[in-house]
């Protein structure tokens, strides 16, 4: 069955998932910016990875002939340093330029701290004063409520940020309707330990309804699964979801909010 | 949308209820053995199971509830990356 991966670490898998993606039936793989499991130590680091983002991953994934896209910033676990933060920032704009770059992302909160925040918003301004799509990272387990809802205020604290151009992922059942009660998009996030399994996502799409809400693996260097969205597909299936249902949330859906930006073209 | 109603749930997803329920408990047992129930993840976690109980089916948002962050405002420093799975207060 179709259906777009609209958040995946592809430059930690190997090849052998780009293979299983496209069996399954995966037409598009999105990546987000993200912490590679050690801290950069100059900008010069981030530029390469944004280069591996911008030219080299596409290239492997159209080896299998699936279009690969991309988010740039730096994630907020490696915002607590300021200054290199700054010098990331500056460089952030040459490469949301480039044509496989959808928008900023994924930006947003990990501990919770006042450096983090301060990174957040000046992401947002970036991302607002050029109109750029938004795909927002919440954290991590006990601290996902708070900051769920520090990132929320940050958003809606900018008057250029518009809500239908914002994703918040890695929503959980305390907090998806904070997300889409302001009219923002939410992402599920399917982890096999962490997040969110396919039965408590296919809970919330029955719960909060299949619009502004997609599914993702966020298959990474950690314990995860590029092959979540298919799974939770089969979820779908034995749990009586029409086909179309299931079609809207994993491919026309994602579709729909990407193709916000025109460069993304199916 | 919803069709959960015209499948039997309960056939769908018991025996992995069934294997979590044992499993916690398992862990609980496992942990008093070895003297290390006061851990404060320990401790969060016989307080999340409270919910299990309640009438309410919104169990599991009241479960990831008693297990975060209560408070509101940023942090001075992140003190590392890692998150434990339960607020240390």
């Amino acid at each position: 069955m179709r259906y777009i991966e609209p958040h995946a670490h592809m430059v930690s898998r190997t090849t052998d998932d780009y293979e299983k993606l496209i069996t399954a039936g995966c037409e598009a793989v999105c990546e987000p910016a993200f912490w590679a499991g050690f801290d950069r130590a100059s900008v010069e680091g981030f530029r390469d990875y944004y280069l591996q983002l911008t030219e080299y991953e596409p290239a492997r994934a159209a080896k299998f002939g699936l279009p690969h896209y991309t988010w740039i910033c730096l994630n907020p676990k490696e915002a607590e340093d300021l200054a290199l933060a700054k010098d990331v920032l500056d460089i952030i704009p040459e490469f949301l330029d480039k044509p496989n770059v959808l928008g900023v992302g994924e930006i947003g909160l990990n501990k919770n701290s006042r450096n983090e925040l301060e990174v957040l918003e000046r992401h947002i301004e970036i991302a607002a004063n050029r109109d750029e799509l938004i795909l927002v990272h919440t954290p991590h387990l006990e601290d996902k409520r708070k900051g769920t809802k520090l990132i929320i205020d940050a958003l809606l604290n900018n008057p250029k940020v518009r809500p239908e151009r914002v994703i918040i992922d890695h929503v959980e059942e305390h907090t998806i309707q904070l997300a889409m009660d302001k009219g923002f998009w939410a992402g599920m996030t399917l982890y096999p330990e962490s997040k969110c399994t396919p039965a408590r996502a296919v809970d919330m799409l029955e719960l909060y309804g299949t619009n502004r809400i997609w599914m993702n693996c966020a298959c990474d260097w950690g314990i995860s699964d590029p092959l979540a969205v298919p799974k939770a597909i089969v979820e779908m299936r034995r749990r009586g979801h029409d086909q179309n249902v299931i079609d809207k949330v994993v491919y026309q859906n994602p579709h729909s909010f990407m193709s916000q930006c025109p460069k993304f073209q199916l | 949308m919803s069709k959960a109603n015209e499948v039997n749930l309960v056939d769908h997803g018991f025996m992995d209820a069934r294997i979590k329920a044992i499993d916690i408990a398992a862990f609980l047992d496992r942990v008093q053995r070895a003297g290390q129930e006061d851990d404060y993840r320990v401790v969060a976690l016989r307080e999340a199971l409270n919910h299990l109980l309640e009438e309410d089916p919104d169990r599991a948002k009241r479960v990831l509830l008693s297990l975060s962050d209560p408070t509101d405002k940023p942090i001075p420093v992140a003190p590392g990356k890692g998150a434990a799975g339960a607020w240390s207060g």
